[in-house]
């Protein structure tokens, strides 16, 4: 049986971010239900969120981000043979968004499928799009973290509705430029725990999103800064290296928490979470677009990705700054 | 060896002092987490987490709610070595 040739490594070569219009401040939100600002801030650290126009649609929010990915890699619609849509919220189990992203993008044919691990979906479809680049199975990939959590959201439950959000953030990923090429996408460190499989739901399609808030950031303060590090020891960077920190923006407070173990004191940790809420797969490529944007992020240096949410899923990855 | 309760009181300084940045030295057994020292539920976990790394006791959630002075959680940590 033949196989595929495969090749030594895989980099990112852009990020694309896109977040709806309508913002929802916390003013706004104080009106329907009992909380205030200061609360709000000082809880989860958000001080804004967005939420999907009424017609505007999951796939509609994938494509914007990652047509911007797209314009940013310098690569044409024709380069692109895969895409890969991390996303726990589309309207509808089937046709996946993938393939409709392909097509509005004007990609055509390519290998097309979604990835459902919440939080961490992004990390673990940015792993999955750098096996298959290596592996030989795909050349460019278009990778994106896409929710519309609002439509899951039960917006009187002061617990979810003052935290989750809707937006998307993508990256292109492709081969390494060349054989001195020294950039890459580090190993994936993945895992799960099942025995957290209640403390985030959403039960079925007439339900809203339910979390035990205070077992989640209990489980996130302690479990996942072993995982952070080795992530690090399995790039072969230690944690004093790093310029960034993206964790997923699940809530300010975890994002602090972990930071402080890390042993990253020159990393930038983002919080895009301020004004952008909790969009689950997509807070990760959204943050790295936004902050890329502002140039925070020093070309050819090496960051952190750990995503973690419902399942318990996380995986963490260091990635070379495109 | 089990702690004193004056070591235990100045080891939960510390950790208050890192979690929520309140100095040690306003750290007293009277004082109420969520009135005096301006403490909330989120930062009592990363309390307990720490206390468990440094004490080696654990404060499950259901437990850690009814501590609501730093005299309780001195309290529960000292009854805690006692019987380990």
């Amino acid at each position: 049986m033949r196989v595929t040739q495969g090749r030594a490594g895989a980099r990112i070569l852009a990020f694309g971010g896109y977040q709806p219009a309508r913002v929802v401040t916390n003013d706004e939100l104080s009106q329907a239900m009992d909380t205030n600002d200061e609360w709000i801030q000082a809880r989860v650290g958000i001080a804004s969120r967005r939420v999907a126009g009424p017609d505007e649609s999951l796939a509609d929010m994938a494509a914007a981000a990652g047509g911007k990915a797209l314009a940013g890699s310098g690569l044409s619609p024709e380069d692109i043979d895969l895409v890969i849509v991390a996303t726990c919220t589309p309207e509808a189990p089937i046709p996946n968004t993938a393939a409709t992203v392909a097509r509005r993008l004007g990609i055509m044919a390519p290998g097309a499928y979604d990835l459902n691990a919440a939080c961490a979906g992004f990390c673990y479809a940015l792993a999955a799009a750098s096996d298959s680049v290596r592996a030989g199975t795909a050349t460019n990939v278009l990778v994106i973290g896409a929710e519309k959590l609002s439509q899951w959201v039960d917006w009187t439950d002061r617990s979810t509705a003052i935290i989750f959000a809707d937006g998307a953030g993508a990256a292109v990923v492709s081969p390494l430029a060349d054989e001195d090429d020294e950039s890459g996408i580090g190993p994936v460190v993945w895992g799960s725990d099942g025995d957290m499989a209640d403390k985030i739901v959403i039960s079925d399609r007439n339900s809203f999103i339910h979390q035990e808030g205070q077992a989640v950031f209990r489980w996130a303060t302690t479990a996942l800064h072993p995982v952070a590090k080795e992530a690090c020891r399995r790039a072969g960077v230690d944690p004093s290296e790093l310029t960034a920190f993206i964790p997923h923006q699940a809530n300010l407070r975890i994002i602090e928490s972990i930071a402080r173990r890390l042993g990253a004191p020159q990393a930038i940790v983002a919080d895009d979470i301020v004004t952008a809420g909790n969009t689950s797969s997509a807070s990760i490529p959204l943050a790295l677009s936004r902050m890329a944007e502002r140039g925070e992020l020093p070309s050819g240096s090496p960051a952190l990705l750990l995503g973690f949410g419902a399942g318990i899923c996380y995986a963490a990855q260091v990635i070379t700054v495109p | 060896m089990a702690m004193t309760e004056a070591e235990i009181l100045a080891g939960l300084g510390e950790i208050i002092d890192e979690v929520a940045g309140v100095p040690a030295d306003q750290v007293t057994p009277e004082k109420t987490f969520v009135d005096d020292l301006d403490i909330d539920s989120l930062s009592m976990v990363e309390i307990a987490v720490a206390a468990q790394d440094k004490f080696g006791v654990e404060i499950p959630d259901d437990q850690l709610k009814d501590l609501k002075t730093v005299q309780d959680v001195v309290n529960y940590v000292k009854r805690s070595e006692v019987s380990a």
